[in-house]
């Protein structure tokens, strides 16, 4: 049987050309169609989409396409080990050839299909159309794995690029840290001369015992394209996760995280930061379930709203009924800096363990005019008093990128499109 | 310094140490090792004197002392530190606070006088340069808000300050990346005299290639159940617990 | 068998018509029950004015149509209203015939508070000389304050020596209607304190109820009213912090405070009443209404430390009427064995700018209970209100209950509210880690305890912070499991 041929009801219902060659096993991709065959699309009375509407991509004319750069003016780190792709294939002309010793880092689409069976299998499909679709249709993404024990000094960047009027990409992405292993990963999301672009990614993570991961995720596509990030993290004893998320731009974006907190003594932290105007409408769900004892988890998201832009956020945090001794933390701030600007949070706790510590806390505000006409009275230009106060508002999520060059690159990205210095 | 005889400890009714031996002189080394939920801890806490643990037959004797006839903080006051597999939280009260009460009570044990806040601040930081403890880290709550990494740290920093005979390190090495781990083990060094001993549990195999054991003992099922020199580590990293396991079920 | 307090007691009832309430009567106690015989008794009693009558029967008519509040988390025989006399003469202030005769356990507990001996017997009522020291004490005090224009005197004096004040303020924050205890209390208080400081005036001390205790007897429907005036300053103490054995099963009194423009009071409790004994029997019920009201510019900051009483019903509360004002509640509260308390705050956002701060720490021991409930409320032209909450709540046992509820009504849209909650539990960890690092148990709770309330400690006034630290740790002690 040849599955290409198999397009189910969903898969036809929508005009999107999805035709090529597609990577993940035949078990899993049959598992994926048969999701896609008995499943609606979600609409605002879908609770997990209350709050974004999907409308933009349903009704979108999308097709796939290959596309061949002649250079990648995206790298952030000039020393890193990095893997580009374009439209969701690799681009081995823009990519590294050369790795350090305890890694192995290739596109999907080089490897041995025996290789590509073990791929998948954590991430849920019932219920979950975008990731029914992307286990079905994806082709091409990143394999990465890091040996036991090793320290990979250089960032590995990652970088997707969108081009073309109309393209739609499908990522998978996979990333196995092994015991005891330490790396810092940059993923980034970008785009050239894209128009109304829509990209479903899907990264896999596993973190093994007392690895140490770190992963900074930056978004800054064009304001008429859509993209579904999700991140789906397992994590082992003893081990160390770390995301950053920085939205940009991008007109609709839907960052899903979830991280399965397996392992005692763990530590997760999850930060971000989305700065919007225009109409973009940025939307972070983020899920840390923990399952067992002695674990601590820190998520602090932070957004500025401008203009008509929306922004939502709903964090979740499972403690499980024998995961005692878990101090969970969840912070989200927002400010408003337009009346035409919105947000919706709705930071979640759910405890089933009595020893535990646990805390939420959710803020809106505007601006503090107070503050800004005491800058102004010193002398300081309302425009420059609002970049200041504004800065130092999400200036904590920065504060907790540790890699220079990503900082400099969100700066210049910050100026680019906001004209705005925010990292100090 | 200490002599462990056929100690048997249970809770709940349930036994968990099943007549362990230990003997322990000062200067030395002793590494315990073992699979998860072997008993490394409970020896750990019973030798501490956790109250929930019920000691049903054997001795323990520290510098000659019935050391299971003293409470909790008459052990510390003898000497005897337990650097916690997973150190707890005080908010509010600060890391220096905590460790002046420590200090001065232990101090008044042995019939010391109070230190002075000048003296106390000056070895506070002697101490806390050993672990590259931040000075900052000194006046926040104890363990608050602390990273995995700087909980194991202060671990240690407590344990300079307080100057212990007997150290007990419970996994202090879990969750610390490799620089980390250097920092800490390298702390651990510094602190080892000939006067004061130290016994370090763990399941990774790596800690000692920094703090090098005189003794490897491996603990399984509530006993020990295999003594050997530092090499012993080695084998049961290459080997696995399961080749003991194998070796003892019944 | 003789002629019982209680003969008497029906034999006024039943008398009542023939003689009318101006009967001379012999005893210096009401006979028990309520009724507008009663109010005008304690009236005449207390030579009170005619307005200040009215206003009693008033509040009894509203009381009596009132019906006793029921709530969700709190648990408790209800009182029988009829079954309580609402006067008595003041309390002899010697309840002991000699130092042996008090209760050992009520001793030790001063002696660990770092209570004087003198102090603890004239605590306790035992020694007469001491009395007429701490008479002294007071009067040079109000010497000095009279010098600045302060008026500090029971609320009895003030009705008689400055009856505008007392007519204008009082009922102006907690009206007679506001709620079934506050209008009982507003028929029948018997005595409380009265405080006003003048324009302008900074009180250079803090003023206690402490130091006129053995002056007046305060009662069970206690009445306090403090104004500060414009630009005025003033940081008042309520009661003591040594323990307080009383009979009266049923506290029901009324605080107002009025800070105008600029003004700024800080109102500090402590207060520790028997909390009925380790099965949960006896203890005082402790069901108050308090409330401050804030003009333009104007700061009211309760700062309380509860640790006694059976049953704690309570709300200190801002109405943050003028623009840029300030409310500010600071609370620890501590329940143990059988405890139930129900408290928080309200702030109620009316003037633009207006700002509060609400950090509330409960502590639940033994199979007690331990309730915040707390409204923030910004109304339509509040304006930029802000208001930031945290609520902590620190469990012992696996058997006592921690509870929070919090609302939050905001109908203005540049408002901006933010609220934190915890919940988290005392570990025998914390305590064996202390032990573990050489410190003795009983200096572990205190500083872990201390610790987790510090924020709120930090707000008392030095001499009242160290008292309330110790207060603590005994309400606690051995309270870990
Ligand atoms: N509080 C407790 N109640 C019941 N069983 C316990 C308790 N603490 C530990 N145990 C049990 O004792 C055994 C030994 O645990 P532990 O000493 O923590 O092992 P290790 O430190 O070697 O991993 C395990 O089987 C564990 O489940
Ligand atoms: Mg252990």
């Amino acid at each position: 049987m040849n599955l290409e041929t198999i397009i189910p009801e969903m898969a036809a219902s929508v005009n999107w050309k999805l035709e090529g060659k597609h990577l993940l096993s035949e078990d899993l991709r049959k598992k994926a169609l048969s999701v896609l065959e008995n499943m609606p699309f979600p609409t605002t009375r879908t609770e997990a989409w209350k709050y974004t509407r999907l409308a933009k991509i349903r009704n979108g004319n999308f097709v796939a396409r290959q596309e061949q750069l002649a250079s990648n003016r995206h790298q952030i780190d000039l020393n890193a080990i990095s893997l580009v792709f374009v439209n969701g294939h690799f681009a081995s002309n823009l990519s590294s050839s050369h790795f350090p010793d305890g890694i192995k880092l290739l596109a999907l689409s080089q490897m041995e299909v025996m290789e590509l069976s073990v791929l998948g299998n954590t991430l849920p499909l019932e219920g979950e159309l975008f990731n029914a679709f992307n286990t079905a249709y994806a082709t091409d993404g990143v394999y990465l794995h890091i040996s036991a024990n090793m320290h990979i000094k250089p960032v590995i960047e990652i970088t997707h690029i969108v081009t073309g009027t109309n393209t739609i990409s499908h990522l998978r992405n996979v990333i196995v840290a092994e015991a005891f292993s330490k790396a810092h990963i940059v993923q980034q999301y970008v785009t050239e001369n894209a128009n109304t672009c829509f990209t479903n990614v899907v990264t896999e993570v596993s973190v093994a015992k007392n690895a140490f991961l770190t992963i900074d995720k930056l978004q800054y596509e064009d304001e008429s394209c859509f993209t579904i990030a999700t991140e789906q993290v397992t994590q082992a004893t003893d081990s160390n996760f770390t995301i950053n998320t920085l939205t940009l731009n991008g007109g609709l974006v839907r960052n899903n995280l979830n991280i399965a907190v397996n392992g005692q003594n763990c530590e997760t932290h999850l930060n971000g930061a989305y700065i919007l105007k225009g109409s973009q409408h940025v939307d972070n769900h983020t899920v840390v379930d923990h399952t067992v004892a002695h674990c601590v988890s820190n998520e602090l998201y932070k957004g500025v709203i401008d203009e008509k832009a929306t922004a939502v956020f709903n964090g979740k945090v499972f403690v499980r009924k024998d995961a005692q001794k878990i101090n969970a933390f969840q912070s989200n701030g927002n400010v408003l800096l337009s009346n035409d600007a919105t947000v919706n949070s709705k930071p979640e706790l759910e405890i089933y363990a009595d020893d535990v510590k646990c805390s939420h806390g959710s803020t809106t505000g505007q601006l503090d005019d107070e503050a800004i006409f005491y800058l102004r009275a010193r002398g300081i230009g309302e425009k420059a008093a609002r970049q200041l106060m504004v800065g130092a508002f999400v200036g904590d999520v920065f504060g907790k990128l540790t890699n220079e060059a990503v900082k400099t690159r969100v700066d210049q990205l910050l100026q680019e499109r906001f004209e705005w210095d925010f990292v100090g | 310094m200490l002599k462990i005889e056929n100690l048997h400890a249970s809770i709940d009714g349930k036994e968990i140490l099943k007549g362990l031996n230990l003997d322990v002189k000062a200067g030395e080394v002793h590494a315990i090792m073992g699979p998860n939920g072997a008993g490394k801890s409970t020896l750990a806490s019973v030798l501490a004197g956790r109250e929930e643990y019920e000691i049903t037959e054997g001795t323990v004797a520290f510098e000659g002392k019935d050391l299971l006839e003293m409470a909790t903080e008459d052990r510390a006051r003898e000497g005897l530190f337990l650097a916690f597999q997973y150190p707890v939280e005080i908010p509010g009260v600060s890391n220096v606070n905590f460790l002046r009460t420590a200090l001065n009570e232990i101090r008044e044990y042995n019939g010391q006088e109070q230190i002075s806040a000048k003296d106390f601040m000056a070895l506070v930081r002697e101490k806390s340069a050993i672990v590259e403890l931040d000075a900052k880290l000194a006046s926040r709550s104890v363990n608050e808000g602390f990273s995995g990494g700087e909980k194991k740290r202060n671990e240690i920093f407590q344990m300079a300050m307080l100057d212990p005979k007997l150290a007990i390190l419970d996994e202090t090495d879990s969750g610390l990346d490799i620089d980390a781990l250097r920092i800490v083990a390298n702390g651990v060094i510094t602190l080892k005299s000939d006067k004061n001993a130290t016994i370090v549990i763990t399941h990774y195999q790596r800690l000692l290639d920094y703090i090098v054991p005189d003794f490897v003992h491996v603990l399984y099922d509530g006993k020990i159940v295999k003594s050997g020199p530092k090499e012993l580590a080695l084998e049961l990293e290459e080997k696995g617990y399961d080749w003991i396991k194998a070796e003892f079920q019944h | 068998m003789g002629y019982t307090e209680n003969d008497l007691a029906k034999d006024l009832e039943n008398s009542e018509y023939k003689f009318g309430f101006t009967t001379n009567i012999e005893s210096d106690r009401a006979p028990n029950g309520l009724n507008e015989t009663i109010i005008r008794y304690i009236s005449a009693k207390k030579e009170e004015p005619e307005w200040l009558l009215e206003y009693r029967l008033k509040a009894f008519r509203i009381w009596s149509e009132m019906k006793e509040p029921n709530w969700a988390h709190v648990h408790y025989e209800k009182p029988d209203f009829q079954a309580i006399s609402y006067y008595a003469a003041p309390k002899q202030t010697k309840k002991y015939e000699s130092w042996d005769d008090v209760d050992p356990e009520l001793k030790a507990t001063m002696a660990k508070l770092g209570i004087s001996m003198e102090e603890q017997q004239r605590l306790t009522g035992v020694a007469v000389d001491f009395v007429m020291d701490s008479v002294s004490v007071a009067t040079s005090f109000k010497a000095k304050l009279g010098e600045l224009g302060i008026i500090f005197c029971s609320f009895s004096e003030a009705v008689k020596e400055h009856p505008e004040l007392v007519k204008q303020y009082m009922g102006s924050v907690v009206p007679v209607t506001d709620n079934f205890y506050a209008a009982l209390n507003s028929a029948v208080f018997t005595d409380g304190s009265f405080c006003y400081i003048p324009k302008g005036v900074r009180c250079p001390m803090e003023l206690s109820t402490y130091f006129r205790i053995n002056e007046a007897n305060t009662g069970q429907f206690e009445r306090t009213l403090v104004i500060a005036d414009e630009g005025s300053y003033v940081s008042y103490l309520e009661g003591c912090t040594a323990p307080q054995r009383d009979e009266n099963q049923l506290h029901a009194a009324v605080v107002e405070l009025i800070a105008l423009n600029d003004a700024e009071i800080k109102y500090s409790t402590v207060q520790n009443w028997y909390p009925g004994d380790k099965d949960g029997k006896g203890g005082i019920f402790n069901f108050v209404t308090k409330r401050g009201l804030c003009e333009t510019n104007a700061k009211i900051s309760w700062t309380q430390v509860e640790t006694g009483s059976a049953v704690t019903w309570k709300y200190p509360s801002c109405i943050l009427k003028g623009d840029n004002s300030i409310g500010e509640f600071y609370s620890v509260a501590v329940t143990n064995n059988y405890q139930q308390a129900d408290t928080g705050t309200k702030m109620i956002h009316l003037g633009k700018n207006t700002k509060s701060t609400i950090i509330s720490k409960g502590i639940s021991a033994g199979k007690s209970q331990n309730s915040y409930r707390g409204l923030v409320q910004i109304h339509k032209n509040a304006h930029n209100a802000r208001n930031f909450s945290q609520c902590d709540s620190l469990l012992m046992t696996d058997e006592c209950g921690a509870h929070t509820f919090p609302y939050i009504e905001c109908k203005n849209p540049s408002a901006k509210i933010e609220h934190e909650a915890t919940t988290s539990k005392i570990g025998e960890d914390q305590i064996f880690y202390c032990l573990q690092r050489g410190i003795s148990e009983e200096k572990a709770i205190s500083l872990i305890v201390n610790g987790y309330c510090k924020e709120v400690l930090n707000q008392l006034p030095m001499e009242f912070a160290v008292e309330a630290q110790k207060l603590l740790a005994i309400s606690l002690e051995g309270s870990v499991g």
